[in-house]
């Protein structure tokens, strides 16, 4: 075993193949066992048609791509989920900064004030939902009724267009403490003496957050962008479940919540597979393109 | 100290092992797991159940496991039954069940099992409406029908007497109740009525009540190539009137599932259409007097009304058990039929007696005189059946719930006509059910 220092980091080498693959074996077991081992069964199933007890099943190759691909509300569900993810990781990402940014500069009761912005993060996303839920119920909901009060006749139960802002809100509301913890810790790493200098030099506050702690959190930023879009794919489902149900008509019924209702409510394995298949390839290309496009901005 | 604290754990095992060795005897009793999705007051009725069974004998001991909802329960049982390790009883909910009975050689039809078990079994004890809904093709009973329930009608006395309506006079028909909705409208009434479970009530039992087909081959009774038929006259035009009372305010809309049972119990809406198991439920939130009335109806329909069809859920039983296990389920499902477990069951949970004898003995000992309004499913229930009213057996039928849902909102939303919507509706049931049939041929 050879130890250098490089640049002041400590580099291990190890010699021969066995302990190192010893040593990442536990890492790898993981991944093969609950992520390639599931991944391809999902393309396996994909590919078949059978009964919810699996006693009877029939290869049929892609079709049940072609026929998710043929039906006009799955196309739907496209444009909804590109639409909901944008809203979600953009208003989650811009009010987390805000905030962190806020706390960062408060002195007296700082504790206080990240306590209380973190906690929404504790919060279990269907707890989350049926909060706004009771919020925003057309009969019974306070926020409902004072907008009833000021002419706004909120009904998500009817208006597409309020249920999808009900499950964005609810989705921000559950992400922006994670956000606000990422960006917090990154404000706090930024030296002050180069904030002080930019100030000496008589930059405002804005310049200096422009110039110097924006391209500072960048690598903050593209990571809990990342994130983000993954949450907005993945982690919301219960929110919708709890929420709307992915109504009204359908007018919330995301990716992630249709292999959701097919597979586990519906049992219609076969359908269900093929649409984690087809949301499985969307979020490799996302990321792909994240870490191609974006990745060359972000200074590290 | 610390040799106190040893006595002490000495002592504590020691009374522990005097406890395992009492308890011998009921350990060597053969086990028997139940897999429900009873929750509050129901899980405590079902584990009191049970325990009264094992307390009634001692070869058997049936251990209840709640399993979460009812699609969580189904899913756990068909992940066990893959894993090899199925529960011996499994309790599903009513559109599960062309699931279960299409699932060949994973389940041991009921009749079957209590036959080869020796236990006394008589069909004709079963409601016609319950039974037949759990029945297969040549009329055994495929799973061991346990709570059902049935969408009845429930008004706000009070709202009534304030819009100048009989208390006592519930609208009978669809037209009646229209004339009732706007009385309580111009009374300052905010809503006059919505329904729970829309596809289950406005559709499926729709059906049934005006005798008219929800799909071909008698309802998915009589083969897996059954297709939709709510597209016809009769069902656009109650989805057509349904969405004019809507746009007049006399209909909400109060959402998917029971959602719109607050909306009754805060008085916002004074008539609502619901589950009859819905009843504790609004009996103990409701802070006005409230009747139970059968379900409104289109008079000048022939046939109608015809009987009301059940939700709920029903027992099932797995394969490739032991002869001594199945023995014990039959026990079991003869204990759940006995008239005095039936009736208490039927009393304290607002579920439907399941036998006629447990519906008489309720009716003698005067519960429903004490309570009235709740034997108004039983009579909805308890005529004889058509074979377009025995209930839906649909593949896929949680998606097609869906799938009739989604459509509907958009014609109350206004989007889209009754017509459309409903046409729509059939065209994409359609191929759920097409699907369905190939996974299971």
């Amino acid at each position: 075993m050879n130890t250098s220092a490089v640049a002041g980091q400590k580099r291990v080498v190890f010699s021969g193949l066995v302990l190192p693959y010893l040593l990442l074996a536990p890492q790898l077991i993981i991944t093969v066992v609950f992520f390639f081992w599931p991944a391809a069964q999902a393309l396996w199933q994909s590919t078949q048609m059978q009964d919810a007890f699996g006693i009877g099943s029939e290869f049929v190759g892609l079709e049940n791509f072609t026929t998710l691909f043929s039906t006009p509300e799955y196309l739907a569900s496209f444009r909804l989920t590109a639409a909901f993810s944008t809203a979600v990781a953009v208003s989650g990402l811009v009010i987390a900064l805000l905030l962190a940014v806020m706390a960062n500069r408060v002195i007296r009761a700082a504790t206080a004030y990240k306590t209380l912005l973190i906690w929404p993060y504790a919060v279990a996303p269907a707890i989350a939902a049926v909060l706004w839920l009771f919020l925003f119920s057309p009969a019974v909901g306070i926020l409902a009724l004072a907008l009833r009060h000021v002419g706004v006749d909120w009904n998500h139960l009817l208006n597409g267009d309020q249920a999808f802002l009900l499950v964005v809100i609810t989705s921000v509301w559950k992400q922006v403490s994670y956000n606000f913890l990422f960006f917090l810790a990154g404000l706090q790493s930024i030296p002050r003496s180069l904030l002080e200098a930019a100030a000496i030099d008589g930059a405002g506050p804005w310049r200096r957050f422009r110039t110097i702690v924006f391209p500072l959190l960048s690598p903050t930023t593209f990571f809990l962008l990342v994130v983000n879009v993954i949450y907005a794919f993945f982690d919301t489902f219960a929110v919708i479940d709890a929420a709307t149900q992915g109504g009204p008509g359908g007018q919330t019924a995301v990716l992630v919540y249709k292999v959701y209702q097919d597979g586990f409510k519906g049992l219609d394995f076969g359908s269900s597979a093929a649409q984690s298949v087809v949301l499985m390839l969307i979020v490799t290309v996302l990321t792909v393109m994240q870490f191609r496009f974006i990745d060359r901005r972000v200074q590290y | 100290m610390r040799i106190r604290l040893h006595f002490r754990q000495y002592v504590l095992g020691l009374a522990g092992a005097v406890a395992v060795a009492s308890a011998a005897p009921a350990l060597a009793a053969t086990e028997i797991q139940l897999w429900h999705a009873m929750t509050g007051a129901l899980n405590e009725r079902i584990v009191g159940l049970t325990e009264e069974f094992n307390k009634s004998q001692s070869d058997y001991h049936v251990n209840p496991v709640y399993k979460g909802s009812y699609p969580e329960a189904l899913n756990a049982g068909i992940a066990a039954f893959r894993a090899g390790t199925a529960p011996h009883i499994l309790q599903v909910f009513e559109v599960g069940t062309a699931t279960m009975m299409n699932a060949k050689g994973a389940i041991k039809p009921v009749e079957v099992m209590m036959k080869e078990a020796g236990e006394p079994f008589d069909r004709t004890a079963y409601v016609p409406a319950v039974a037949g809904y759990y029945a297969t093709a040549n009329g055994q009973l495929a799973s061991f029908p346990f709570n059902s329930s049935t969408p009845v009608f429930y008004y706000n006395k009070d709202a009534f007497a304030k819009a100048g309506l009989d208390p006592e006079a519930p609208p009978k028909t669809w037209t009646e109740l229209a004339v009732a909705a706007a009385k309580l409208k111009s009374s300052g009434q905010r809503c006059g009525y919505t329904t729970t479970w829309p596809s289950w009530i406005q559709l499926e039992t729709f059906s049934a009540w005006h005798n008219v087909e929800y799909a071909t081959k008698n309802n998915g009774f009589g083969g897996l190539d059954a297709r939709l038929k709510i597209n016809s006259p009769l069902h656009v035009r109650h989805i057509e009137n349904l969405a004019n009372l809507s746009k007049q305010g006399l209909f909400t809309y109060g959402g998917r599932g029971n959602a719109a049972v607050s909306r009754f119990f805060s008085g916002e809406c004074a008539m609502l259409t619901e589950s009859s198991s819905g009843y504790a439920n609004i009996k103990k939130n409701a802070t006005f007097k409230f009747g139970i009335a059968s379900l409104p109806y289109y008079p000048d329909v022939a046939g109608a009304p015809q009987n009301t069809i059940i939700g709920g859920a029903s027992l099932w039983v797995f394969a490739n058990k032991t002869a001594p296990e199945y023995k014990g389920v039959a026990k079991f499902f003869s204990y759940l039929s006995k008239p005095e477990v039936q009736a208490k069951w039927h009393q304290e949970t607002g579920y439907l007696p399941v036998t006629t004898a447990a519906y008489d003995l309720t009716r003698k000992s005067g519960f429903y005189k004490q309570n009235p309004g709740t034997d108004v499913s039983v009579e909805q229930m308890i005529v004889k059946i058509t074979d377009k009213s025995r209930g839906v057996r649909l593949g896929f039928l949680p998606q097609i719930r869906d799938v009739t849902e989604e459509e509907l909102e958009n014609v109350w939303a206004g989007k889209q006509t009754a017509k459309q919507g409903l046409d729509r509706a059939v065209q994409r049931g359609d191929e759920l059910l097409t699907r369905f049939e190939r996974g299971n041929r």
